[in-house]
């Protein structure tokens, strides 16, 4: 079971006090009606599966609730680190 | 009759004799014994059947990797364990024990049979027979074969014990407590920290045991490890390494105790997060793979040696040593010094060590060198073995009753691969070895390959004059997988090791080929004349061996498997006869008979008596979100595809919600208490999904919004008054609150007092009657509750569950997210375009509706469906065709999601989700079933007061 550092609690706490929401550093578009339908198909459905350095979204939903983006190698499974959401990709 | 026991040694208690049955007959044994070495003491060799052929099989090792020696034992009633491995079975008085898979007895097996028949039962056996006709697989060879397969039988009462669950935390762990485990314990605990030793065995010290001449070293540390503070314990498998060094490790608790003595839970699970962990599990002896290699009395050096050593047990009164190992000599002479009679050492190699060799010729050991066994004679157990010359093939026939392999050692890197540890093959010791890691573990003693066994040679097969085709060696004992077996599986075409494992099943059976994998991949290397390395190695799971169900459910069982949810009126329906439905965690009463009343009819008595007068019913289970703050209208806006922001303070509206991809994820009435307030309802299934993905948005969209979400699905509780008597039953209980029509519309929200408790009282109607939904404090539900139906009486009220409130809906043509939806329906397919705030620049998933595919023509669209004839109620989930003639495959066009029979209309009504729909009203479409095509007529969803004049009243 990983740990995971939580960035607004501090701590590093097990895998089940969280769940994974995806891909991060995927901003909704500001205004979807101006978007092409190959732009918003991208927006909606196109994900990276790096092998190696992966941003994503995790919530700590049974702790303090927030989302915030991590950084994870999908080889070793291991977290570079973790950082709230909105700072800028690591 | 050929094991028995010495008359010393061993680290058993003479004094202290234990007596046990085994396949009904008795035997005696001695506290510290194994069920396996009280066994062979008492001259059973033979202890099971193989798996696939019936095969005689006897004891092959006296660790976890035991392939044959599965035993049922009996602890009473519902403590049944299948296939538990005969040498870690700890013995005590009074044990019962059973050998498997023969009928009618362990001697005289029908099934045997498929030995005789071995021919017939190549690799890919069952892939190739069994094929045609279909119908012969179904009638006759299934059910054959399901009564030969399987490793004994499921137990079949419930399981009365309980079992424990625990974390622990150590800087670290060591697994595995011989002397290299021992070792790293201590450096550890001479530097601080906690440090937790565990080991699978009846007490710690692994090969020591098998030592004497450790015995006393090994006393001394483990007292010295206690001094330090060492937590060490025994009987304690580690099945798994997962990320970060979360080690889950099964403790036996009560097994080694007579029923009787056994109290508190059977077994613990252990999850221990530790610093570091070092792999101290040792290596595992490999067989050696020649024509007769599995007959009762054949075993690996390894077991011959802990037999005597640590179980004072001869294996037999003439023992022979076929080795390509030194460790294998070792084995010998120790045993010779033990008493045991050491007929011969027969080894592979043309040349042995001289202090080897000059040890046996002083204990007067028989000595051949570059020779094999070629045969084994006997069937039951072993009574003489072919030797021959390695050159020459020169034979010749050697009385003896055991025979012992010695073909080098296995390291244990399991939880190294758990761990994704890389391996690397190492060609000296012919096995794989830990290489790299990126937790914090290593690998120490055997299981590193870093212990020093002696010289040795791999060899996949024992030279022999007969060809690999003609044999019956061994690989995988327990699947019964032989060398010719692989051989044709390379031969058919498989070259990974991965599709030779699934085709011949080597390594597929509970020992995991434990003692199997390392041959079969040498065996593979040789046929195909490529290295191991390129034919690759298949991949160790958890766990590393079998455990019981109970460890791993612990306490999650029965009402602690899932959480069961009730509301607080729950009490009330089940008083009053409710039978109950599960929806999401939720219990809900589902219709509430009266005397003998079937569901139907208790159904359209609770559906007629709310459409004529009024019914009430616990709509506790809606999701319910408090979403407060001075963007809290501007938050809705952007999330449900209604406008939100000219809604009054006290009005309420339907709410539909989508996700990005424009598809109906939920819905739910919200009401605008205050500027800043508003009261959202949700589906009951759906309150915990859409409060995530409203923080989602909230957090990670739009933190520029200032609200707040609460969930407040628990605190209020709520009694959905529906039918035209509704404002008559309530009007006396409520105050502050004028109901009158013109005061209180429909799709209003007031808050006054019900009762004398504060309740937001919403007038909505998911019946289509007039319709009030009480709110109040969850404490005061049951009060409220019980006075509405008090003050009904007079009204004719019925209280009524689920299905009623399905098919009230239905009949109104109100959607049910995930019956008449299932995540590919946009609005528009459900007719719901009504819905979407026409003004409105943006709303979650309102981009998507307008992509290709989206607008496109023929997509399904939800409408209702009349059968021709009216008592035919159609099965939810039928499929739709146009012609119901086609021969099939038919162009299946839709399906029906809603179908109940309508006691307001005396007929059935379906809703159905159908190509085009709505182009289709009028048009006569069949479902085909089993009894034939059933037709109905495609009509609008709203099958009951079309023009809503029942909301008024």
């Amino acid at each position: 079971m990983l740990l995971i550092h939580c960035p607004y609690c501090e701590e590093d706490r097990p895998e089940v006090e969280f769940v994974n929401g995806g891909q991060a550093h995927i901003a909704r578009p500001a205004d979807p009606s101006s978007e092409s339908d190959a732009d918003w198909e991208k927006y909606l459905y196109i994900r990276r599966n790096p092998r190696g350095r992966h941003h994503e979204r995790w919530r700590h939903i049974h702790g303090c609730g927030r989302f915030f983006n991590a950084v994870r190698d999908t080889v070793s499974d291991r977290f570079e680190t973790t950082y709230k959401a909105g700072e800028p990709a690591k | 009759m050929s094991g028995y026991r010495l008359d010393k040694g061993g680290r058993i208690d003479r004094a202290v004799p234990l007596s046990f049955r085994f396949d009904g007959q008795d035997f005696r044994g001695f506290a510290g014994d194994t069920l396996a070495s009280a066994l062979v003491a008492g001259g059973q060799m033979l202890f099971g059947r193989s798996f696939k052929y019936r095969r005689p099989r006897g004891l092959l090792a006296t660790g976890v990797e035991e392939p044959n020696a599965l035993v049922t034992v009996d602890r009473g009633p519902g403590r049944v364990t299948p296939n538990l491995r005969a040498p870690s079975v700890a013995l005590h008085d009074g044990l019962i024990a059973q050998s498997q898979n023969r009928y009618p007895s362990l001697k005289t097996d029908f099934g045997a049979i498929n030995d005789r028949l071995g021919a017939l039962f190549p690799a890919g056996f069952y892939n190739k027979t069994f094929m045609w006709p279909r119908s012969a697989w179904e009638k006759l060879y299934e059910p054959a074969i399901r009564k030969m397969a399987g490793l004994g039988e499921s137990p079949k009462e419930r399981d009365p014990d309980h079992y424990g669950a625990t974390y622990a935390h150590c800087e670290l762990l060591v697994i595995g407590a011989g002397p290299a485990g021992i070792a790293a314990a201590m450096d550890a605990a001479a530097t601080g920290g906690r440090v937790i030793l565990i080991d699978e065995q009846e007490e710690p010290g692994g090969g020591a045991l098998a030592d004497p001449a450790q015995w006393a070293w090994l006393a001394e540390s483990l007292a010295k490890l206690a001094a330090l503070g060492v937590t060490v314990f025994s009987r304690t498998t580690a099945i798994g390494h997962y990320h970060q060094n979360f080690v889950v490790a099964v403790e036996r608790l009560t097994d080694h105790l007579a029923p009787s003595q056994a109290a508190g839970p059977r077994e613990k699970l252990w999850r221990i997060r530790a610093g570091e962990v070092v792999l101290a599990q040792g290596a595992i002896e490999r067989p050696l793979v020649f024509d007769g290699n599995d007959v009762p009395g054949v075993m690996l050096a390894s077991a011959g040696r802990a037999l005597a050593l640590r179980f004072g047990v001869a294996v037999g009164r003439a023992v022979v040593v076929m080795a390509s190992h030194d460790s294998g000599w070792r084995d010998a002479l120790a045993m010779a010094e033990a008493g045991v009679t050491i007929a011969a050492i027969v080894d592979v190699r043309p040349a042995v060590s001289s202090d080897l060799q000059a040890a046996a010729d002083a204990l007067g050991i028989a000595v051949y060198l570059n020779h094999s066994v070629t045969g084994v004679k006997g069937r039951l157990e072993v009574k003489a073995i072919t030797l021959c010359h390695n050159d020459d093939y020169l034979a010749h026939t050697l009385p003896c009753d055991a025979l012992l392999m010695a073909g080098g050692w296995t390291p244990t890197v399991h939880l190294w691969s758990h761990a994704r540890g890389t391996l690397k093959w190492d060609a000296a010791f012919g096995a794989y070895l830990p290489d790299t890691t990126v937790e914090n573990l290593r690998a120490v003693g055997g299981c590193s390959g870093n212990w020093n066994y002696g010289d040795g040679i791999v060899v996949a097969t024992l030279p022999s004059p007969k060809p690999v085709s003609k044999q019956k060696a061994f690989v995988d004992f327990q699947n019964d997988v032989k060398a010719r077996d692989i051989a044709l599986a390379v031969q058919e075409g498989f070259r990974s090791i991965e599709h030779i494992k699934r085709y011949t099943t080597n390594g597929m059976a509970t020992d995991q080929g434990k003692t199997s994998n390392l041959n079969g991949l040498q065996i593979a290397s040789e046929t195909l004349s490529k290295p191991v390395t390129a034919i690759g190695l298949t991949t160790f799971r958890p766990p590393y061996t079998p455990q019981t169900f109970g460890a791993l459910m612990g306490h999650h069982k029965d009402a602690l498997f899932q959480p069961l949810r009730k509301t607080v009126i729950d009490d009330w329906a089940a008083a009053n006869g409710a039978v109950f439905e599960n929806v999401a965690q939720w219990r809900r009463a589902r219709y509430f008979p009266q005397g003998r009343e079937s569901m139907d009819a208790a159904v359209a008595r609770e559906c007629l008596a709310t459409r004529e007068r009024v019914g009430m019913f616990d709509a506790s289970t809606l999701g319910k979100i408090e979403v407060v703050g001075p963007d809290a209208a501007e938050f809705l806006n952007r999330l449900y595809t209604n406008p939100w922001k000219a809604l009054e303070p006290g009005r309420c509206r339907y709410g539909l919600l989508l996700n990005e991809q424009g598809f109906i994820i939920d819905d739910g009435v919200a009401g605008r208490m205050a500027a800043d307030r508003f009261h959202v309802t949700t589906t009951t299934g759906g309150a915990a999904r859409v409060l995530g993905m409203m923080e989602d948005y909230l957090q990670t969209e739009w933190p520029d919004l200032n609200v707040w979400l609460t969930s407040t699905t628990e605190q209020w509780a709520v009694i959905a008054v529906q039918g035209p008597k509704a404002r008559e039953v309530i009007a006396p209980l409520v105050e502050g609150i004028d109901l009158s029509p013109e005061a209180f519309p429909h799709m209003a929200v007031r808050e006054g007092a019900i009762c004398d408790v504060p309740t937001r009282l919403f007038r909505v109607s998911f019946t289509g009657e007039l319709g009030f939904e009480v709110n109040v404090p969850a404490e005061h539900g049951r009060m409220v509750w019980e006075a509405i139906h008090a003050a009904g009486q007079e009204h004719g009220i019925v209280a009524y569950g689920t299905e009623t409130m399905h098919v009230l809906r239905a009949e109104k043509g109100f959607i049910i997210i995930g019956q008449d939806t299932d995540g590919t329906v946009t609005p528009d397919d459900a007719g719901m375009n009504w819905a979407i705030g026409k003004k409105k620049p943006d709303f979650v998933g309102k981009r998507s509706l307008a992509r290709a595919d989206l607008v496109r023509e023929g997509r399904k669209q939800l409408v209702g469906l009349l059968t021709r004839d009216p008592a035919v109620v159609l099965e939810e989930g039928a499929q739709i065709v146009v012609d119901p003639a086609e021969p099939v495959p038919m162009t299946m066009i839709g399906h029906v999601t809603s179908s109940y029979h309508s006691a307001a209309l005396g007929r059935s009504i379906a809703l159905a989700v159908v190509a085009g729909g709505r182009a289709r009203m009028g048009q006569t479409l069949h479902v085909p079933m089993p009894g034939g095509a059933i037709a109905a007529e495609v009509v609008s969803t709203v099958f009951y007061d079309a023009e809503g004049s029942r909301l008024d009243v």
